[in-house]
């Protein structure tokens, strides 16, 4: 289980991750930074796979990828004109931003280095589908309707916000 | 492959995310970068899930929860920058100043 190819795939996925992060803050054309975006996403949802997480990686691929990535292209359709896109993308805080990001970024580091996790030495479930339908219809059932509540709430919220006045 | 790996590829995720949700200037870039740290952090989650209680799923069903939230959420916003591209023509935030003093 713990083989070499293990191991490169992390890192083609994690590199993957990475650089098409890096294109979606630096690009300057908004489509092509939702496209990389889905690119990340896509790098993820194998990461969920290497983590035995395989429902996670297509609820990510079904959700994000299908759905939310989607709904920002729309957004770049009904918002942007076509001359926006050679426009400067970046306001004057990049010194500061980097420094910042680069602050957290170190503090993370070091923390996790310093943590010693409590590492289960158990076997991973390895269907584990059937196991979260089950959780989530016994032990989690009121948090996944309460979800589902909040999902409704924010839908109706997004339409009322959005409609056209009507004066 | 370790716990380790995944939680700094995580923590190298938020800091881009960080980075660019300070200096974007358009307010769909900024909820791109948002998305960017809402998926590191469903990185840790399911790392964690799989290295700490690999029995119990915890942290993937959080992760089902967080997923469902961030897809709440990007409705809502994009049906503010809709309005708010609606009233003043532009969706750059440093000319949304509206209620600032």
């Amino acid at each position: 289980m713990e083989g070499i190819g293990q191991i490169i795939t992390f890192y083609i996925l994690a590199g993957i991750a990475v650089i098409s992060a890096i294109l979606v803050i630096s690009l300057r054309n908004l489509v092509h930074c939702v496209i990389s975006l889905a690119l990340m996403m896509l790098a993820i949802a194998g990461l969920y796979i290497t983590l035995f997480a395989e429902f996670i990686a297509m609820v990510q691929i079904l959700i994000y990828i299908g759905a939310v990535v989607v709904l920002f292209l729309f957004l770049i359709m009904l918002t942007l004109r076509l001359t926006d896109k050679d426009i400067k993308q970046t306001n004057e805080q990049k010194g500061i931003s980097f420094i910042l990001a680069g602050l957290l970024l170190f503090l993370l580091v070091t923390v996790l280095n310093r943590t010693s996790w409590n590492i289960s030495p158990e076997a991973v479930v390895e269907n584990t589908t059937s196991k979260i339908g089950n959780l989530l219809l016994t032990t989690y059932v009121f948090p996944f309707e309460l979800i589902s509540v909040v999902l409704l709430a924010c839908l109706i919220g997004a339409i009322v916000i959005a409609r056209k006045d009507k004066d | 492959m370790t716990l380790s790996h995944y939680l700094i590829l995580a923590a190298i995720l938020f800091a881009i995310g960080t980075y660019g949700a300070l200096t974007r200037r358009n307010a769909i870039g900024i909820l791109l970068c948002i998305e960017i740290m809402l998926n590191a952090v469903n990185i840790n989650l399911v790392g964690f899930s799989r290295y700490i209680t690999p029995n119990e799923l915890t942290g993937q069903i959080f992760t089902i929860f967080s997923i469902t939230i961030a897809a709440a959420e990007s409705a809502v916003a994009l049906a503010l920058i809709i309005s708010i591209y609606r009233h003043v023509k532009t969706v750059d935030v440093d000319k949304i100043n509206l209620m600032k003093w």
